[in-house]
């Protein structure tokens, strides 16, 4: 019983945390059919930033800031990498995704060293609390609640605003929404803002209770958020979430047996070739035909 | 007749290429024998890495270039490739050391050691078994691969695209997690390496006292390498190899033309997953031991990587961009990754000096890419001023504060140069190498357009020969 | 009678909640040139798409050259939300009852020896028809689909062009017509990669020739696809098919954007081939010269159901075509 309990605690949680990475990777793929390989690697350098700013700094400064410098970070990468790319095939996007992860991984490599850095424990989230018998840390109570408040403001910010709007269209149809004067440009990056955003937060909560960062450790928990959001039906928001969740609870069951666990990232991609077999576009995915 | 003509047309040129792979496969040997191995490691390491990524990219490219099938499973198939030649070449002596965490091998049979054995143990027909037993080891890696390749293809290849590619992305992942369980440690040896079976250093001819007589350890990988990338020539050259170019231009219209899409993507992927797995097995002899966490998907990234930068759909093109990014990876930039101070103060000015001209050409060649393109307007060029601007400021910080020691040089920076330049590639030259040519297609454009701006400096009214114009040209054919 | 090269029975394609194609039955007869027209989004296309196995329709029956080869009823969800006519006709419910209405107005008939007699009648018509169904498709009555891929269609002998032209357009115009013959050679990957093939090979590439002189495209050979002017293109796409050694030529709007000149030539053109490779050709084509002019019979189609059929000169007179193109005068 307190094994299922926190088993289903920590999958909860992580699967929280996969959710605010995977809209990143939902939005954007929605919007410009890319997969976004540097959003993972986003998520980390999220991490380090704090942790090098609380050298010099409280924490309730560091943590606005970063999520400041990641937002900036993430509209940069797309105006340097993707921007120029736009009328290019969508492989050569890909590959600069790609490239700009390589780039930011062995920058990171460079800055740090190279060595595992620890994340700073941030007073609250970190501490214990326990739960029918489970002990763990707030931050596993909190993710929940905080992804689905995020999630519901997203929705509302897509489904009400002028901006939303926009964003809905261009995941329509990208040639249409220029003709009829929409920007763009600003749509896209107003795109990668929000989704840097929520991974930046997302990194606060994940690095909380893994507090070990590597220049590599961005590329798993990435990998785990796209694969939610492909499962989920990519270019679903709601899709992405009730994705990762399933991904972050199946992932936990999985660990619970040592025998096992190594195939903890298996199994997100075991269930994932399943889906995909008996759904080809995911839970929620819109179906595509081809005009003949 | 013109068919015939054509025919006579694309002979010529494969004894062409024929004549220059025997030309680089003696030039090879030559170097081996003639350059001390001990002091020239690293060429001999980034030759035979350069051969076995070559043959792998090639295999990648007739997949994800000429099929049009994005797949990013390929490190997995070189895992499958490597582990099925390590575990059936570890020679029976060795095992118990080898499986000393899980008490020996389930599997006790060694192919190069049945062969040695049954060609007389020892001397030349010992020698010529372990040979015929490696071989055939490396074609069982092949063959397994394939295998694979065979049993997932029916569900994943009816995907699309992206889905194909995470899908297969997921393979390889799952396949690396079976090869590291516990449980099966007895064949895998779980988490830990696979080492001690015969190495490419095996093929150096030795005589009696063991001195080597002929080294053919960087040639026989070059050899295989190229053997392989030549049957794929031929395939893609085949009609099967225009069936799979008519998938990848259209889907649709390849049906409607009889070509079962089923078929030739499964085709396709089987043949592309042989020659993966032929690569990891020759991975796995060029570092000596096989372990699974080496074939993750930053592998697949790299390769990727790989046949971007050589051009897809371009053969030549994925070869030589293998050996050149492995060449500037373990070789050519090394120099980054180690501190290095200036012992004179005029060593320190002309370093100074060649940073700033290089961030000068550096902005003007991408200011000019953006020009040739078209683009006016001031906000599409910032990218180019921006880079040219941080490399110079930093220059100017650099000569005002008077240190002596290289700026920015140690662990790590390398790789930073590296993925800025793959990046200035993605961004800039898109079309890679090659683009979707082969390379004698190349060197005639390229001589064409030498020809043209060696006319436009003779009459510099005409055009007014920009330099620009000509470093542009040659990054493009270089990198 | 003429031998049918083409039958198609009752094919409906239903997309979701929308009927694309409904009950629709035509036949198409050695040697004839049939024209398929319609106003725009009448389903012309559809249908071509149901032939030649790009769309699997949810309800009919389709014959080439007197062998079923596609074959469905709707099934699953679709069952439930069937829109169209006769959804358990290549089931094994159909019982042969064909017009639920009469059965209804039997049923309503005062008379109880009338109405037994008309019912007796009825009933031996249904069994007639069942009878004649089983006779026609050995399958009837079971409940087999069959749904083959475009690729097999190909290789029985259909061949097709389509609307917006898909040539393989980075390929040279010579690889465009030689892939086409990939399907017939008689090779397998490893006699093909270590050209053990020559002969079937160089065969290939005879023929294609001769095809590309034929089509007065043997100029641009080396050119690629993509960068032929629109005209030749299309021409091109013509040759591509007739590459596949076809029995039967569908064409989708084969003038489409070609002027009153090329048109007349396009004609012409489709003629002389049907004449030399002995094809029947099936077009669909919104140039009504074209069609008045080449065509033996003409189909025509409105909100995926077949209105008129015929001459083109009973059809040009017919009302209800008038109507479906201009509009009803009420």
């Amino acid at each position: 019983m307190q094994l299922a309990v926190s088993t289903l605690l920590s999958g909860i949680s992580a699967g929280g945390q996969y959710a605010l990475i995977a809209i990143g990777y939902t939005l954007v793929y929605g919007i410009l059919r890319l997969i976004n390989f540097a959003h993972g690697d986003v998520f980390m350098v999220a991490g380090l930033v704090v942790i090098y700013m609380t050298a010099s700094m409280p924490l309730y400064v560091a943590l606005p800031l970063m999520v400041v410098f990641i937002v900036v970070l993430g509209f940069c990468i797309e105006r340097a990498a993707y921007k120029p790319l736009r009328s290019a095939p969508r492989m050569s996007v890909m590959i600069s995704a790609i490239g700009v992860s390589f780039l930011i991984q062995n920058f990171a490599t460079y800055y740090t060293g190279g060595l595992a850095r620890f994340y700073p424990e941030i007073p609250f989230l970190y501490d214990s609390v326990t739960i029918a018998g489970a002990t763990t840390r707030w931050v596993t109570i909190v993710t929940p609640f905080l992804v689905v408040a995020l999630v519901l403001l997203l929705l509302l910010l897509i489904n009400k605003t002028k901006i939303g709007l926009a964003m809905r269209a261009a995941a329509k149809d990208f040639e249409t929404c220029q003709l009829m004067g929409i920007k763009i440009n600003s749509v896209i990056s107003f795109t990668f803002v929000i989704g840097s955003a929520l991974a930046a937060i997302g990194s606060i909560l994940y690095f909380t209770n893994y507090p070990s960062i590597m220049p590599q450790s961005g590329a798993l928990p990435g990998l785990r958020a796209f694969v939610a959001a492909v499962f989920g039906g990519i270019g679903s928001i709601p899709g992405a979430v009730v994705g990762a969740f399933i991904i972050g609870i199946c992932e936990n069951i999985v660990k619970v047996n040592p025998t096992y666990s190594i195939f903890s990232d298996a199994v997100t991609f075991i269930i994932l070739i399943v889906v995909l077999g008996v759904k080809p576009t995911g839970l929620f995915g819109e179906k595509v035909t081809d005009k003949v | 007749m013109p068919a015939a003509t054509l025919e006579k047309k694309s002979k010529r040129g494969a004894f062409l290429s024929l004549a220059g792979v025997a030309a680089v496969l003696a030039l090879v040997i030559v170097l081996e024998n003639t350059l001390d191995p001990n002091r020239n490691i690293i060429v001999f390491t980034t030759l035979k890495k350069g051969a076995v990524y070559a043959l792998v990219a090639v295999s990648m490219n007739l997949l994800n270039g000429f099929t049009g099938l994005f797949s990013l499973g390929h490190a997995g198939f070189m895992l499958l490739g490597g582990y099925a030649y390590a575990i059936f070449t570890i020679p029976s002596a060795q095992r118990e050391s080898v499986y000393y965490m899980y008490d020996g091998s389930a599997i006790n049979f060694s192919f190069p050691e049945f062969f040695s054995n049954l060609f007389g143990g020892s001397g030349a027909g010992g020698a010529a078994g372990m040979v015929l037993g490696m071989l055939i080891a490396i074609v069982i890696a092949g063959l397994v691969a394939a295998l694979v390749a065979w049993l997932i293809g029916l569900p994943v290849l009816k995907l699309k695209s992206d889905y194909l590619a995470i899908a297969t992305l997921g393979f390889a992942e799952i396949i690396r997690a079976i090869f590291q369980w516990e449980p099966g440690g007895r064949i895998t040896n779980g988490a830990n390496a696979l080492k001690s079976f015969p190495t490419f250093n095996n093929f150096n001819i030795t005589d009696a006292e063991g001195e080597i007589v002929l080294r053919l350890s960087t040639s026989v990988c070059f050899a295989i390498s190229a053997l392989c990338i030549f049957l794929i020539v031929l395939l893609i050259n085949s009609s099967y190899g225009r069936a799979f170019k008519a998938i990848r231009e259209d889907e649709v219209a390849a049906e409607a033309m009889g070509i079962n899409l089923a078929k030739h993507k499964r085709l396709s992927f089987i043949i592309s997953s042989f020659f993966a797995g032929v690569g990891g097995a020759l991975f796995a002899m060029y570092v000596n031991q096989v372990q699974a966490k080496t074939f993750n998907s930053a592998m697949t990234y790299e390769l990727l990587l790989i046949v971007v930068l050589g051009g897809m759909g371009s053969i030549s093109g994925s070869a030589i961009a293998a050996f050149l990014y492995v060449a500037c990876g373990e070789w050519w930039l090394r120099f980054l990754d180690s501190e290095a101070a200036f012992k004179s103060a005029s060593d320190r000015w002309a370093f100074i000096i060649v940073l700033a001209a290089a961030a000068a050409a550096l902005t003007a060649l991408l200011l000019w890419r953006r020009k040739r393109q078209g683009a006016r307007k001031f906000s599409e060029l910032w990218t180019a001023c921006l880079l040219g601007a941080v490399v110079l400021g930093y220059d100017i910080y650099y000569a005002a504060s008077g240190s002596m020691e290289v700026p920015f040089l140690r662990t790590g920076f390398r790789m930073v140069v590296f993925s800025v330049i793959i990046m200035v590639v993605v961004l800039f030259f898109r079309r890679g190498l090659m683009g979707d040519k082969e390379l004698p297609a190349r060197l005639r454009e390229l001589a064409a357009f030498i020809r043209r701006l060696a006319a436009k400096i003779r009459r510099p009214s005409a055009g007014g020969g920009k330099p620009g114009a000509a470093a542009g040209k040659e990054a493009g054919g270089d990198e | 009678m003429s031998e049918n090269v083409l039958r198609i029975e009752n094919l409906t394609m239903q997309f979701g909640g929308v009927v694309s194609v409904n009950g629709l039955s035509m036949e198409v007869n050695k040697g004839e040139f049939v024209a398929l027209i319609g106003p725009n989004g009448a389903g012309k296309t559809t249908a071509f798409n149901c032939v030649t196995g790009v769309y699997q329709p949810t309800n009919g029956r389709i014959e080439f050259m007197g062998e079923t080869i596609v074959r469905n009823h709707p099934q699953g969800r679709m069952a439930r939300q069937y829109m169209g006519e006769r959804a358990t006709l290549y089931t094994s419910a159909y019982r042969g009852e064909d017009d639920p209405e009469a059965l209804e107005a039997i049923e309503r008939e005062g008379d109880g020896e009338r109405r037994a007699q008309l019912r007796a009648q009825f009933d031996a018509e249904a069994r007639e028809r069942l009878e004649s169904a089983k006779r026609r498709d050995p399958d009837a009555l079971t409940n087999r689909v069959i749904a083959p891929t475009p690729d097999r269609i190909t290789q029985l002998g259909i061949a097709r062009t389509f609307q917006n032209i898909r040539l393989f357009s980075s390929l040279s115009v010579f690889d465009n017509v030689l892939i086409a013959k990939h399907m017939r050679a008689r090779q397998n990957v490893f006699s093909a990669t270590l050209r053990l093939n020559r002969r079937e090979e160089r065969r290939m590439r005879e023929e294609t020739m001769a095809l590309l002189e034929e089509q007065d495209l043997a100029r641009f050979k080396d050119e690629v696809a993509g960068s032929l002017p629109y005209g030749l293109q299309r021409r091109l796409e013509i040759a591509r098919a007739l590459a596949t050694e076809p029995r039967l030529l569908l064409l989708d709007e084969p003038a489409a954007g070609m002027n009153p000149q090329e048109t007349q030539e396009l004609g012409e053109f489709i003629v002389k081939i049907k004449e030399k490779y002995e094809l029947t050709v099936f077009m669909i084509e919104h140039h009504m010269d074209l069609v008045m002019q080449f065509c033996d019979r003409i189909y025509v189609i409105d909100f995926g159901k077949l209105i008129c059929e015929g001459s083109p000169e009973a059809v040009r007179a017919d009302r209800r075509v008038i109507d479906a193109y201009l509009g009803v005068v009420e």
